[in-house]
């Protein structure tokens, strides 16, 4: 048979790697790398112009700065990375063979080439139409084919990922159920097809009508089904990051689910609930009834924002579980203080998890409250809040799984270690401040686009508070420092695996899979992989995280009735 | 080593429960996936833009 089915075992974490799928996932985080280089460099412009005291960049370059970050951050960086994700989940964590390794070679090249072709368009100047592209605002019909492209690539990487879970359960490379973090990556690419579908449906008549074949595009149409792409694609990645927490737990600790059934459930809240909270990006439109709004974020987002809670209590909890049983028991957090936090897979995991669930979780579940969404709608509490859920909750998720993949995926040493050890506080602190601030200025009725909040030369001016400019002032420093710390990940990530120490294995040869993989039981393999009893039951096992969860409970609480009592003040009742 | 294949055997004739066949079958969750959204948010939302009168 003509197949390649050569496999290598890493002698360090004892995970299987198909020759192929190593391959694509080297590539996808290559190219993910260079997106998030990109977005990166535009981001300096970004920051530096809604820091209104620099006021960098005249508006038609801000904009287009503002199109192209968007892009290459939320789009080309996190779905790249994604699907190494995808391909690690299903054939390393599987031991599996992928499945049509040439089918995701051209997916692959469809995503380059569509996010070459994406960014040609914008930096052409014409298709400064940001992330959200509104029609009837148009941009260049190469802007939508870009897209369009990337979009058909994502989705041939998705089947060739359900692909190889068939190949896997035919050819009976695991047992009983796929391993939890599998099933993570399960979810995130059903929400993913769901997605690019929701995509396709409304970029290929907005193509067709930039090139003069379609004659209008509703506006309110083009938002409600656009928002079903924008946002759920924005749900792959707490669906792809969760599955990194649950990983990096079992990586770092040999940690075990509290309750795998517990997890699984909350996966499948995600898969049946999570996209339907795009709702709330249309609370305030006119045309769609209360019902509809209400339904989508009240009621069916409540339920994922409960999958996520269960998640955020259930992966502290597993490494208390695991750091308990190696002897820190005392008091209630020494699990905690004695955690390895000069190690940044597990810095990057832990502050990840965190700002998700206090910054990004708490702010998401305000935004979704139709009458607590009128305070901040469309204000840059929005940006606040996708900077705590996507940049610190997925991106710095993302950067600690790199340096774990470093030495296990690309063979080589990760290459500034001290570098290495600050830069998830670098970045995920300056993240941390670069959202809190946002939200604070959007409180204060900041724009969340408008380049210029000193309305400098316009006939109807409005005056912001001081408190606005000093929000929006460091919020420009805090993401100078995000950026640094970006650059941080950059050079280490490039530096290690193009210029980094070898890892040699002595004696190190493939095997075929026919001839038996024989992979060596190694603690890191088998703790991501392996299925667990339910560790949480009988008692109370991990109450210093009980206790995290009554602050964030508390947090949460005092939040919401803070924005109901600032409603009644914007929105007398008389 | 008999009792253990015993053991062995009888989990194996255990019936899976329900809910596990469900979350097993990745195909089923990926057409529920796609379903509930589709129904609730795109068609339901389109429906009602749809049925909005026409100014005149």
């Amino acid at each position: 048979m003509s197949v390649n089915r050569m496999f290598r075992t890493c002698p360090s974490s004892g995970l299987v790697f198909h020759e192929p799928a190593e391959k694509l996932m080297r590539w996808n985080a290559v190219a993910a790398a260079v997106s998030l280089l990109i977005g990166g460099l535009l981001a300096i412009g970004v920051v530096l112009t809604r820091w209104q005291a620099v006021h960098l960049l005249p508006a038609d370059r801000f904009y287009q700065f503002l199109t192209a970050h968007g892009l290459n951050m939320l789009v080309f960086w996190i779905i790249f990375f994604e699907i190494a994700v995808l391909y690690f989940a299903s054939s390393t964590l599987l031991k599996a063979r992928l499945a049509t390794p040439g089918m995701a070679w051209a997916g692959f090249w469809l995503m380059v080439l569509g996010a070459l072709v994406n960014n040609y368009s914008v930096f052409r100047g014409d298709s400064s139409v940001m992330f959200t592209s509104y029609a009837p605002m148009g941009a260049h019909p190469t802007f939508y084919l870009g897209l369009i492209l990337f979009a058909v690539g994502a989705l041939i990487a998705c089947f060739v990922f359900f692909g190889t879970l068939m190949v896997a359960k035919a050819e009976r490379t695991y047992h009983g159920s796929v391993p939890l973090v599998t099933f993570g990556a399960i979810t995130a690419a059903i929400i993913a097809v769901f997605t690019i579908a929701s995509g396709a449906i409304i970029l290929i008549p907005t193509f067709l009508w930039s090139v003069g074949l379609v004659e209008h595009i509703d506006s309110l149409m083009y938002k409600t089904v656009w928002w079903a792409f924008g946002h759920s694609s924005q749900q792959i990645n707490v669906a792809a990051h969760v599955a990194v927490w649950y990983a990096v737990a079992a990586i770092v600790f040999g940690a075990k689910p509290l309750s795998e059934k517990v997890s699984r459930g909350a996966f499948l809240l995600y898969i049946l609930f999570l996209q339907l909270a795009s709702a709330h990006h249309l609370l305030t439109d006119p045309g769609l009834t209360s019902h509809w709004k209400i339904f989508n974020t009240s009621y069916a987002m409540y339920l994922a924002v409960l999958a996520s809670m269960v998640h955020g209590l259930t992966v502290p909890g597993a490494i208390e579980v695991a750091q308990r049983a190696k002897g820190y028991t005392h008091g209630l957090f020494e699990w905690l203080r004695k955690a390895p936090w000069g190690n940044p897979v597990f810095s990057s995991m832990f502050m990840s998890l965190i700002g998700f669930g206090f910054l990004g979780g708490i702010s998401g579940v305000m935004m979704g409250t139709e009458q607590l969404n009128l305070i901040i709608h469309n204000t840059i509490y929005v940006p606040g809040h996708f900077h705590a859920t996507v940049v610190v909750g997925t991106t710095l998720a993302f950067m600690g799984l790199t340096y774990f993949l470093i030495p296990v995926l690309f063979r080589r040493e990760v290459a500034f270690p001290t570098l290495a050890k600050w830069q998830p506080y670098v970045f995920g602190l300056a993240m941390m401040g670069v959202s809190l601030f946002l939200m604070g200025a959007g409180t204060l009725g900041v724009p969340r686009r408008h380049w210029d909040i000193g309305f400098a030369g316009n006939a109807f001016g409005y005056e912001f508070p001081g408190a606005a400019w000093l929000m929006m002032a460091l919020a420009g420093i805090a993401g100078l420092v995000a950026i640094v710390g970006g650059g941080m990940y950059l050079l280490i990530t490039v530096w290690s695996v193009f210029l980094g120490k070898k890892i040699t294995t002595p004696g190190f040869q493939h095997v075929r899979a026919r001839d038996g993989i024989a992979p060596s039981p190694q603690p890191v393999a088998a703790a991501i992989a392996a299925h667990h009893p339910s560790a949480g039951a009988g008692g109370l096992v991990a109450p210093g995280t009980f206790a995290l969860a009554m602050v964030f409970l508390v947090s949460f609480v005092l939040y919401y009735f803070i924005n109901w009592k600032y409603l009644s003040t914007v929105w007398p009742l008389k | 080593m008999n009792a253990e294949r015993i053991k062995d055997d009888e989990l194996s004739d255990e019936p899976v429960p329900v809910m596990q066949q469900l979350l097993d079958n990745p195909f089923l969750l990926l057409f529920l996936g796609i379903a509930m959204p589709t129904v609730l948010y795109i068609v339901w939302g389109v429906m009602e833009i749809v049925s909005l009168p026409i100014a005149k």
